[in-house]
């Protein structure tokens, strides 16, 4: 039987997130490849259904990662996503969503070793937790 | 056809397991946190006998509100269709009130229309309906008033009626008599019993209705009716009559789905052209159209009614819009 | 003044065009009422029954046609105005909420000041049924929450009498009538009824009033309610303002603080 290989979707900004990812590779940082890199201009642009529909398309773990606080390459975009993240955690857990299974981070464009760490934590939590059938499977429920 | 018999009080539980054991799904009015809903169950016990109109309509037994037409998957540059199979449970309807049983002719006047539809049909043959007439009517009932009643066989292949210690059994169709047939020794002669049903007069004239809508069409009435009306779906979903669908594609690169799914006329999307132009722009026009539709458009196309009085509509809508007294204020206009 | 009384004479003195109240409807249920003449006004009645949320109402076409309009207003209401004052959806001078107390007395508010004045005095409690059930809910482990909304999910068909009834589900092109594109799935299976309450429930953050009329609204009994109600506690927890209060407020989700302090970010 095949170990479950879980998949990850990251939602990161251009300007910090996805050029730290680039920087783990230049820097040679080896980690686990369960993860799939959406670059989006900034952490404000990210819809919060993007986190639903991830899950609907199949993701078993989300993480949704920008500039720190204060760094925003468009001054304030990360502090918009920053409340609206605090409203939608709390809702998608009141919902009796697994918010385990979705990480909210500050990762720069210079911490290369960093956005490694962060993948290789939350990939080993989410092969722990397991593929996310319970939310692949509502596409097929209440479909006669 | 219909041949009386009586089934007493003691025959029911066996009756429903004989269907059970007979393979039939049994869908009856049953009291969930206290609303009447229908739901699968096995046992008379299950039953709400006593409670009230259930919330929805049977309609979902032959039209889900959601339901597969065909998948569809790509690979290597082809797509392959699935016409979706419609392989329906055999099921009964215990317990449905004479009006709901008669809407489903208003359904099949549309699903056998031109085209045959395959669901609708397939659902409908594998559907056997033991209606159970009313003793009681509640303020938002007017099946009277448009050619139904509350011991009407329309629509039910067996019709059960209370009587002291069990019921009046007319079995109105081939169904109902095979029905019957799976447990033979559980019926009785009928013996001279009358079937006693509700009383409830006629609330407003429908064919005279029907005739004066030709000259109320640009009433002010209906703008004022439809004031208060929120142009949900409420009543449309809830309608044993209402039979307007969707068809959506669901799908990515890899396949998908088409569905159909249940539609309301009340929403401004229902007549929105392409061009952004409406046809029907305000509630006024789109409450206009539901009355019309149900009884000027049924009458003239199908030489029915397209509404069987159940009230359920009236209970649904989040701000008391009572179709009986719409109407019969639009008969007085 | 009686609300009877006093809505007569604004329409006898063309102060307003219309009264928006309720009257006797089928049964013991009330129903919204739209007043043009002041001989109607008779049939206006304000009781227990009569909880919906006209507020929505001023937001029409229709409505706003008829000219200036009063509403007979019980609390929400009027927590409904003012937070439709804050989203430029209605002018002051178009409206004039006429705040009923337990004995059906009216007392007409022609400002938002007076509005907020008045609403200040009032304490604003959850009923005893949802807080009960809120904290059931919150005391429920994850998996148990997700069967409750599953469980009530099942039955929604997606009819949008919860967003209809809400006087903050405005918007004259809903994201759920878009479909170019589909953002969220028309059909009410399990996802697409997932998927729209989140959304509903995100757009309604900070903005709604709490009257409860989308869970009273809902024709197969799903308390939807519980889903704003939950994300109204949430900012007025994390952010400190609650919808309704003032005819002046951010928008919650549109504004920030770079001190927001929040537990989970890595």
């Amino acid at each position: 039987m095949d170990t479950f290989e879980p998949k990850i979707t990251a939602f990161v900004c251009n300007w910090c997130t996805y050029a730290g990812a680039d920087l783990t590779g230049t820097s040679r940082i080896k980690y686990q490849s369960n993860v799939r890199v959406l670059r989006l201009p900034c952490t404000g642009r990210i819809d919060f259904m993007l986190l639903a529909k991830a899950f609907a398309q199949g993701a078993d773990g989300v993480i949704v990662s920008g500039c720190h606080p204060n760094d925003c390459h468009y001054t304030s975009g990360n502090y918009h996503a920053r409340r609206r993240w605090m409203v939608y955690r709390g809702l998608m857990d009141f919902l009796g969503i697994d918010v385990r299974r979705v990480t909210f981070s500050w990762v720069s464009a210079a911490e290369g070793a960093r956005w490694a760490e962060l993948v290789d934590e939350v990939t080993s939590r989410v092969r722990e937790l397991g593929p996310y059938t319970e939310y692949q499977e509502l596409a097929l429920t209440g479909v006669e | 056809m219909a041949e009386t018999r009586f089934l007493p009080q003691a025959s029911l539980e066996p009756l429903f397991a004989a269907l059970v054991r007979d393979g039939r799904r049994i869908l009856a009015p049953t009291d969930r946190d206290g609303r009447a809903e229908l739901n699968v169950v096995t046992s008379s016990g299950e039953v709400a006998w006593d409670g009230g109109p259930t919330i929805l309509s049977a309609k979902s037994a032959a039209f889900p509100k959601v339901e597969r037409l065909l998948s569809f998957t790509r690979e290597g540059g082809q797509v392959a269709l699935q016409d979706a199979e419609p392989a329906p449970a055999p099921t009964v309807l215990f317990a449905l009130r004479p009006c709901e049983a008669g809407g489903f002719g208003a359904l099949d006047a549309v699903f056998n229309w031109d085209t045959r539809d395959r669901f609708f049909n397939a659902r409908m043959a594998a559907l056997t309906v033991v209606g159970l007439s009313c003793v009681q009517a509640d303020e938002a009932c007017f099946c009277t008033s448009v050619g139904g009643g509350p011991g009407s066989t329309r629509g039910s292949d067996l019709l059960l009626t209370p009587e002291d210690g069990g019921f009046l059994a007319e079995i109105v169709t081939a169904k109902g008599e095979a029905l019957a047939a799976l447990a033979p020794e559980l019926w009785q002669p009928a013996g001279g019993r009358e079937k006693r049903v509700a009383d409830l007069p006629a609330k407003f004239d429908q064919p005279a209705l029907t005739a004066r809508l030709k000259d109320l069409f640009e009433n002010g009435l209906w703008a004022e009716q439809a004031l208060r009306c929120l142009g949900c779906g409420a009543c449309a979903f809830v309608c044993p009559t209402c039979v307007c669908f969707d068809l959506v594609e669901e799908g990515d690169a890899r396949g998908g789905r088409r569905l159909r799914t249940w539609d309301s006329c009340a929403g401004p999307g229902f007549t929105r052209h392409a061009s952004g132009h409406n046809p029907r722009e305000t509630q006024g026009q789109r409450w206009r159209q539901r009355i019309y539709h149900k009884f000027a458009t049924y009458p003239e196309r199908f030489g029915m009614v397209g509404c069987v009085g159940c009230g359920k509509c009236t209970r649904a809508c989040p701000v008391d819009m009572n179709l009986a007294e719409h109407l019969a204020a639009a008969a007085q206009a | 003044m009686d609300l009877k009384e006093l809505s007569r004479e604004l329409l006898a003195k063309g102060d307003v065009q219309a009264v928006l109240g309720f009257r006797r409807g089928t049964g013991g249920r009330r129903r919204p009422a739209f007043i043009r003449r002041p001989e109607e006004a008779a049939n206006l009645v304000f009781d227990a029954g009569c909880a919906q949320n006209l507020a929505g109402y001023l937001t029409r076409r229709e409505v706003r046609r008829m000219g200036r309009v009063a509403v007979a207003a019980g609390p929400d209401t009027l927590r409904a105005i003012l937070q439709l004052l804050a989203e430029r959806q209605l002018k002051e001078e178009e409206i004039l909420p006429l705040a009923l107390d337990a004995q059906g007395q009216a007392e007409a508010l022609p400002t938002a000041q007076a509005v907020e004045a008045h609403l200040a005095l009032q304490a604003k409690a959850m009923p005893t049924a949802d807080r009960e059930l809120l904290d059931r809910l919150g005391a429920m482990d994850r998996a148990g929450r997700w069967a409750f909304w599953q469980d009530q999910f099942s039955r929604c068909m997606k009819c949008y009498a919860c967003r209809n009834s809400c006087p903050m589900c405005y918007c004259g092109h809903c994201t759920m009538d878009c479909n170019r594109p589909q953002w969220v799935p028309e059909a009410s299976h399990a996802l697409g009824n997932l998927e729209y309450h989140l959304v509903r429930a995100m757009h309604l953050a900070g903005r709604c009033v709490t009257c409860g009329d989308c869970g009273r609204a809902c024709p197969v009994g799903i308390p939807v309610h519980l889903l704003t109600f939950h994300g109204e506690e949430e900012v007025r927890r994390q952010f400190g303002q609650g919808a309704g209060t003032s005819a002046r407020l951010d928008y919650a989700l549109g504004t920030f603080r770079p001190d927001d302090k929040e537990t989970f970010i890595r």
